[in-house]
């Protein structure tokens, strides 16, 4: 697969879109655990839901 | 009547979450699957007869230019749940999709650039089109200033939906800027009157790539969305802390002045 003259052009633009997705579903994933720590953080500390349910339980 | 019954189903955000925990795994192989195809086919495509191989941008370019207004008007119906059936989840698929939103614009507008120097000769043109998608980045930058900016999520929510509401003006303006104005970007080629103007040969990889491109954004939307109603959790539980510490303190307090009385009256 020749990609011609033009070819620093078609690659940086699949690996800057490779590149900005991977960094949308890291920060996605980082963020999901940033949040079940905090919510583990503060039911240890003893405030639980209305319904008494944990927070970071979701299934 | 089904549909009505599934979105109040869906209202309530720890079925939410439990279903998204079911589906999220199938949606994110589905995507992963077809972007493999999409790509594969994307390498193997001929050369276009007058862009080379630059045609192969495309396959990357066109989807992410979809999705910036796709994900806009996911945005707007959102807005319209927030303003109007008032459903617990329309601000935070609003609010999750915005992110998403913009990093679609901006990789639309960037491979269009990289795209454009080759074939036109130039990065950038101030034309109807490239300019409308311009102003569509900035309002998702905008949005998303908003939700930073108001603290409380429900009085953000409606000012952000006011907001998307005015923006989808420009969804139009977008897709018709091609016909409206002599644009040096070329009038619109897959979804027209009279059926596609692309060779199957290119049809077929870029259609492949709009589906897994729309998969990746569902995908990364529901993620984001059980984010958010797990932000929104800690947000609660963080609140109900902080008035459990003033009320103990308050009490505390209370009981050392009644002490404190009681030792005044005794002198």
């Amino acid at each position: 697969m020749s990609l011609g003259p033009y070819a620093s052009f078609i690659v940086t633009s699949y690996a800057l879109v490779a590149a900005v997705v991977l960094l949308l579903i890291v920060w996605i994933i980082a963020d999901y655990r940033r949040q079940q720590a905090r919510l583990k953080e503060i039911e240890a500390s003893g405030v639980m839901r209305r319904s008494g349910r944990s927070a970071a339980d979701i299934r | 009547m089904k549909l009505t019954e599934t979105l109040t189903d869906l209202a309530n955000p720890t079925r939410f979450l439990a279903l998204t925990a079911r589906i999220l795994p199938w949606l994110a192989g589905a995507t992963a699957f077809l972007l493999a195809i999409g790509l594969y086919q994307s390498a193997m495509a001929p050369d276009d007869y007058q862009q080379g191989a630059t045609v192969k941008i495309m396959f990357i370019h066109v989807p992410n230019a979809w999705l910036s207004m796709f994900v806009w008007s996911v945005m707007s119906v959102a807005a319209l749940g927030t303003l109007v059936w008032r459903h617990p989840l329309a601000d935070v698929a609003a609010k999750a999709a915005a992110p998403i939103g913009a990093a679609f614009t901006f990789l639309a507008l960037v491979t269009g650039s990289l795209w454009g120097r080759p074939m036109w000769g130039t990065y950038w043109e101030w034309d109807a089109r490239l300019t409308s998608v311009l102003i569509l980045f900035l309002m998702y930058l905008g949005l998303m200033a908003l939700w930073r900016a108001v603290e409380d999520p429900s009085r953000a929510a409606r000012a952000a939906a006011v907001l998307t509401l005015v923006g989808a003006i420009n969804i139009p303006i977008i897709k018709f800027s091609v016909d409206w104005w002599n644009t040096l970007h070329q009038p619109a080629s897959v979804l027209r009157m009279g059926g596609s103007t692309l060779d199957k040969a290119f049809l077929w990889p870029l259609l492949v790539m709009a589906i897994a491109f729309s998969l990746l954004f569902i995908t990364l939307h529901l993620a984001a969305m059980r984010n958010e109603i797990l932000r929104r959790r800690v947000r609660s539980l963080q609140m109900m802390q902080a008035s459990r510490v003033s009320f103990t303190s308050e009490a505390g307090a209370g009981s050392r002045d009644a002490g404190a009385s009681k030792e005044i009256g005794a002198a």
